[in-house]
């Protein structure tokens, strides 16, 4: 076979449809196209029995009541509607909520948006390796904290959260627990059935399904009530109203299936092939890995090659698809969030990679990402005035630098 | 994002990059920048007795525009009276490299560049 490029190592962002996913969708975007809540006739009938049945796949993958998904347009609506929903429904419990430094905008961004509406909310800050202290979780716990929510799976580093522990230690105190789960599924061996956990978000194209949907889930026993945040027609028991989707539904049901199915085969297969980029990668000096490497996801690497700024980086293998922590990748000039609070320096931060592997790569891939990035690291370093400084035994974090803030302050404001 | 031809001519194949004797007297050094903020320039000029600037390198830590503008100076530099060198604006580079409108501070790190090592070359050789 031979080498396809550029080649796709960021399954992390989202993942390629597969082909056996775009098979089950194809007649619900073609013949099948009646409307789920039509009870009048057959058109309506199928596209309901495919809807249940697509519930069904999708609550056996995660353990789970078939009546406890909520279908939404993705991880960041499910998201929405489990912490505003939660928090708004039980307000009169306690206005205090609970998260991490290192959850997903679609989290922080939430909790932002309650606080201005009179909420209060802790943000813990991760261990350097970016696990959570649960003793420092346990201390965040006041009497009025009515929510926490803790990702399963961080979307850079790939490192997972023990949310077993953590849901026993909700559930002991009465403190709703949301999960965010778009990057654990196919990844992480859970089943809802055992975890104190009630309400978990999940999307479809991270997962090898289509964009554009997602799933709440909503535990029954104990019951968790929610303020619904879309109003009209009552769909989705009144916690999400608006015709379903059938077509994205089937493909999400689908692509759970296989992902749980598939999992005991793909994940040593994943794993070799990242162990084995990070071991090629480890063979250059000043490499750094972010976050810790035992409680991680198989999918995902997240290094530092530190003196080489990432978005250069980015753009001398611009022969795979990978993303950077780099300030120079986002409009606000800031490093990464998550590698900040993991305590890594802005020069660190800078100069990170995170390769995220799937299911369609090869090991050539792997080795030809590994031979370029040598290749281009090395080169970039020769034109690096801190490699330079490094090399000459020069203190590059304790150096004196200019007054790069006043340059950057007549520029941005 | 998508960088001008030029951008992506200069960051591939960049001119000039090196080092020179920083003590030599002839040698003017600047350095501008900080890891931290993700860009670091090390520019210097070599400057013949006629005053005329003969040599430039330069070594950039930063992203594609950063290097870019870094190469750019050192070719623009060469053959240059230390006033004219002084001369070189931001907005000159931004437009030759037609960075967008987020790059534009690689343009002025490059500027800076430039002052700095000027003012080297001339504190060493004002005594």
């Amino acid at each position: 076979m031979t080498l396809q490029l550029p080649i796709y190592l960021d399954s992390a962002a989202t993942t390629k449809l597969d082909p056996r996913v775009l098979e089950k969708m194809m007649p619900f975007l073609t013949n099948e196209f009646g409307n789920p809540a039509s009870r009048s006739h057959g058109f309506g009938w199928s596209a309901e029995a495919a809807v249940e049945h697509a519930r069904e796949q999708v609550a056996s993958a995660v353990g789970c009541d078939s009546k406890e998904i909520v279908w939404t347009s993705g991880a960041t609506e499910s998201i929405n509607l489990a912490v505003k929903g939660a928090a708004l429904f039980y307000q009169d419990k306690g206005k205090h909520l609970i998260t991490v430094k290192t959850e997903h905008k679609a989290t922080l961004d939430t909790m932002r948006e309650l606080e201005r509406i009179g909420f209060e909310v802790t943000y813990l800050t991760p261990e350097t390796d970016g696990l959570l202290d649960l003793t420092k979780l346990a201390a965040a716990i006041r009497p009025d904290t009515i929510l926490i929510s803790v990702m399963y799976v961080n979307n850079e580093i790939g490192v997972v959260q023990d949310v077993a522990a953590i849901g026993n230690l909700c559930r002991e105190k009465g403190i709703i627990f949301h999960v965010d789960a778009a990057q654990a599924v196919g990844k992480v061996k859970f089943s809802l059935a055992d975890l104190n956990v009630d309400l978990m978000s999940f999307s479809a194209h991270k997962v090898y399904g289509p964009k554009g949907i997602g799933v709440l889930y909503v535990r029954r026993k104990p019951r968790v009530r929610l303020q619904p945040l879309i109003h009209g027609g009552g769909h989705e028991r009144g916690f999400r109203s608006g015709t379903l989707p059938t077509h994205q539904i089937v493909g999400m049901g689908a692509a759970f299936e296989l992902a749980t199915q598939e999992m005991a085969s793909e994940l040593p297969r994943i794993k070799y092939l990242r162990d084995k980029l990070l071991a090629g990668l480890q063979q250059m000096e000043e490499v750094y890995l972010n976050g810790d490497l035992e409680h991680r996801v198989a999918h995902n690497l997240n290094v530092s090659f530190n003196y080489v700024e990432g978005e250069s980086l980015m753009m001398a293998v611009k022969d795979i698809a990978v993303s950077s922590g780099s300030a120079c990748t986002s409009a606000s000039l800031e490093p990464s969030y998550v590698l900040r609070a993991l305590g890594r320096n802005d020069e660190l931060a800078h100069s990170s990679i995170r390769f995220s592997i799937s299911r369609f790569n090869t090991e050539e891939e792997i080795d030809y990402t590994v031979k370029l990035l040598q290749e281009k690291v090395t080169k970039l370093r020769e034109l690096s005035p801190l490699w330079e400084m490094y090399k000459d035994g020069i203190d590059v974090a304790n150096f004196e630098w200019s007054s790069h803030d006043t340059q950057r302050d007549v520029i941005l404001h | 994002m998508a960088y001008s031809n030029k951008v992506v001519d200069h960051y591939e194949n960049p001119r000039n990059v090196g080092a020179l004797d920083k003590n030599d007297a002839q040698v003017g050094t600047g350095m501008v920048g900080a890891p931290a903020c993700g860009d670091v320039m090390k520019l210097q000029i070599k400057v013949g007795t006629d005053g005329i600037i003969q040599d430039a390198k330069f070594k950039t830590y930063g992203c594609g525009s950063a290097i870019a503008s870094s190469s750019l100076v050192t070719e623009w530099l060469k053959g240059k009276n230390l006033d004219q060198a002084q001369a070189i604006k931001n907005s000159d580079i931004a437009e030759e490299l037609e960075l967008p409108p987020v790059k534009i501070h690689c343009s002025v790190l490059a500027e800076d560049a430039i002052k700095a090592a000027v003012a080297d070359y001339r504190t060493k050789n004002s005594k």
